[in-house]
């Protein structure tokens, strides 16, 4: 398959990892901080195959993991609304809340649906005008520009009966908050690939200017992550932190100035909640005044204590970069993607998923 | 082809269930347990006095009902002959019950009905007995049918998921993941096509070929839902032992891996309704695979790995790489209804 095989062949990959191996001498500890990187590096056993000096650690790229109990209960209050149809994404629905699941909900008589795309919602708003459709939105800056784009269409066709409530979130603000904490050290980060797309390369420059830390921006396939583990090692050995595109492909230095501007045109930034990081300043995406009308936090309005973790969960912990899942007491034994107490096992981008689904051998 | 639509009368038992059982199923299923129309079929065995019986139920609610390369009725009977195949079973009958949503077009019906008679004359199969419900719309998506299966087993064969040794070699009928790829193609919200057709297909034929070889086969099973890594994980579980698998082995068509790539699946956990699994001691290895590519359904047999006294219960795979992990079971439900 085109594409896909030349970033999958065995030989290159042996031929990265000897570049490796050999130019590797001082210990280091990246952070691949999307969730789908952690998965890469466990269904490829890429763990298994780097030298003993470069160790890998999950971070907090995983945007179902990283939402508060707080939101998930409040869009499970606003699924019970009579008349509303909340539709999301089919991670979502087995995250735990304070008190329950979107999924419990449903079964209990909720109308929440599963789409694929934010389109999908639309489409349900069009064809049930007598519902009101929620579009419960997650995600990086990779999914803001089409919950950017939705609206906008809403807008133009003048459909009265859709909103979202905006979850969205934005990736550099929380690697800061990880680095500003302290709690772990890491020598380079492997930027986010579908989201540095969008960002651009240049958004990570901070990384090395402020924090003196190399970052190579990553695709998801064996050979795109073994080229910005060697580009990383390179940078480290030679103590000269830089950002380094290793997805030339698909990321440009500006990203992509046209879904820039679609999410800004909508979307204004401020804090917001993030599961195990607590509150980050600049990091949330919410809808400006212009498009209060299709506000769900404004147009139905729920009464929210404060969302409790689960208790014994170390999900903040591990999202947190300060402890493998292995490390969680409930692991496996109390906490398994069949019952999940923490969301880092629901999503198909959590690190714990990872661990139980591709646990090395 | 009837242009009606399906009433709640047709399932009153009355006059229309009749003519429905006339017209659609003993026109297409008929035979001569079934044209009898009595409470229940009665036949006599094919040998004096055979050894074992296999009994087996499933039940059938794909949605869309149609789908490239099948239909909710040759999914039906192919799933039930196969369930009968999978312990060595040479399949002898089916019953066939319908639950079918008031206002469906008879011409559906007509078209699953006609469509089991063909897997039915492909498997060498009869329906012995049947049953038609008609429920309010909404009631069922369409229809759903559920099946029984008896089959009979011939003398020396003994087949199970528990059957399986360390040393056995585990060979997989062809590629995984058509069928749920299939499936998944034609689903509401997915906006792509794919040149793909499911594997849907009886298997006694082939079963049959493996065992006229004489060799003994210690375990058989079909990867429908849950996919490969399902099934090996349930052998693992039942045989225990541990099952290692080399991922470069396992073939993949290049439309399934293109699919699952867009999707996000993995085609190890895909469901398949045309493959097996085989788990058969070294020694007998060339034969029995000699035997599958002779046959139709069989002709991409290959190994894929082997049984190992090593780690018991548990699947691992090597990956291209040369890196091994744990190949679970999968966990939630990749796709809906898909059988």
């Amino acid at each position: 398959m085109r594409y896909i095989d030349e970033f999958r062949r065995p030989e290159s990959v042996e031929r990265l990892l000897a570049l490796i191996r050999n130019r590797s001498r001082t210990p280091v500890r990246l952070m691949e901080f999307c969730g789908g990187h952690t998965h890469a590096v466990f269904r490829f056993g890429l763990r298994q195959l780097l030298p003993e000096t470069v160790s890998l650690l999950a971070g907090p790229g995983c945007p179902v993991c990283v939402t508060s109990p707080t939101d998930l209960d409040r869009a499970i209050a606003m699924s019970r609304i009579k008349g509303v149809t909340l539709a999301t994404f089919g991670d979502m629905l087995r995250v735990p809340g304070s008190d329950g699941t979107l999924q419990e909900a449903k079964a209990e008589g909720a109308d929440v649906r599963i789409v694929y795309s934010t389109l999908d919602a639309l489409g349900i708003a069009r064809a049930n005008a007598d519902r009101e459709v929620v579009f419960l939105g997650v995600g990086f800056e990779t999914t803001a520009p089409s919950v950017a784009a939705a609206i906008l269409t809403a807008q133009q066709e003048g459909l009265k009966n859709f909103s979202i409530l905006s979850l969205h979130k934005l990736t550099p603000p929380a690697m800061r908050a990880i680095l500003d904490a302290g709690e772990v050290r890491l020598s380079g980060i492997l930027g986010p690939g579908h989201v540095t797309t969008i960002i651009g390369a240049d958004a990570w420059r901070f990384l090395a200017r402020d924090y003196g830390i190399s970052c190579a921006v990553a695709g998801f396939e064996p050979i795109d992550i073994l080229l910005a583990v060697r580009a990383l090692v390179e940078n480290i050995e030679k103590q000269s932190p830089e950002v380094v595109n290793a997805y030339m492909r698909s990321v440009r230095p500006g990203g992509n100035p046209q879904a820039q501007s679609y999410v800004d045109r909508v979307f204004h930034v401020a804090a917001t909640e993030w599961r195990g990081l607590g509150s980050v300043p600049m990091s949330g995406l919410f809808l400006r005044d212009a498009f209060a009308g299709f506000d769900a936090t404004l147009r139905f309005p729920v009464h929210i204590e404060p969302g409790k973790e689960p208790p014994g969960c170390l999900c903040g912990e591990v999202l947190r970069g300060r402890v493998e899942p292995t490390d969680c007491p409930l692991f496996c034994d109390l906490c398994s993607p069949e019952h999940p107490i923490g969301p880092c096992m629901v999503s198909s981008e959590g690190a714990c998923a990872a661990h139980m689904l591709y646990g090395e051998a | 082809m009837p242009k009606d639509t399906i009433l709640l009368a047709h399932g009153s038992g009355g006059r229309m269930t009749h003519e429905l059982v006339r017209d659609i199923f003993l026109q297409h299923l008929g035979n001569p347990l079934l044209d009898t129309q009595d409470d229940a079929a009665v036949w006599t065995l094919p040998r004096a006095c055979p050894e074992r019986i296999a009994l087996t139920t499933d039940s059938y609610v794909v949605s869309p009902i149609f789908f490239p390369g099948g239909d909710i009725g040759k999914l039906a009977v192919c799933g039930t002959v196969n369930d009968l195949a999978m312990v060595g079973a040479t399949p002898l009958y089916l019953t066939a019950g319908f639950i079918l949503e008031e206002g469906l077009p008879l011409e559906v019906l007509y078209r699953v009905v006609a469509s089991m008679a063909e897997a039915g004359r492909e498997a060498e199969v009869e329906i012995a007995a049947g049953d038609t419900k008609v429920v309010e719309r909404g009631g069922v998506d369409r229809m759903f049918i559920t099946t029984a299966g008896v089959g009979e087993v011939p003398e020396g064969v003994c087949i199970s998921g528990a059957n399986v040794k360390p040393g056995d070699v585990a060979i997989l009928s062809g590629p995984v993941g058509q069928h749920g790829i299939a499936v998944m193609s034609q689903r509401d919200g997915l906006q792509f096509s794919f040149p793909l057709q499911s594997d849907c297909a009886p298997l006694q034929g082939l079963v049959a070929e493996m065992l006229k070889t004489g060799r003994p086969i210690h375990g058989l099973r079909d990867p429908t839902r849950g996919g490969l890594a399902t099934t090996l994980n349930e052998i693992a579980g039942q045989s225990r032992v541990g099952i290692e698998i080399e991922e470069e082995r396992v073939p993949v068509s290049e439309e399934v891996r293109a699919a699952c790539e867009l999707l996000g699946l993995d085609p190890l956990y895909v469901a398949n309704e045309g493959k097996l699994v085989a788990f058969v001691p070294p020694e007998v290895e060339v034969a029995v695979l000699e035997a599958m590519r002779r046959h139709r359904y069989g002709k991409e047999a290959t190994v894929i790995g082997r049984a190992t006294s090593a780690h018991p219960g548990r699947v691992v795979i090597k990956t291209t790489f040369g890196a091994h992990r744990v190949l679970d079971m999968l966990s939630g439900a990749q796709l809906p209804r898909i059988c």
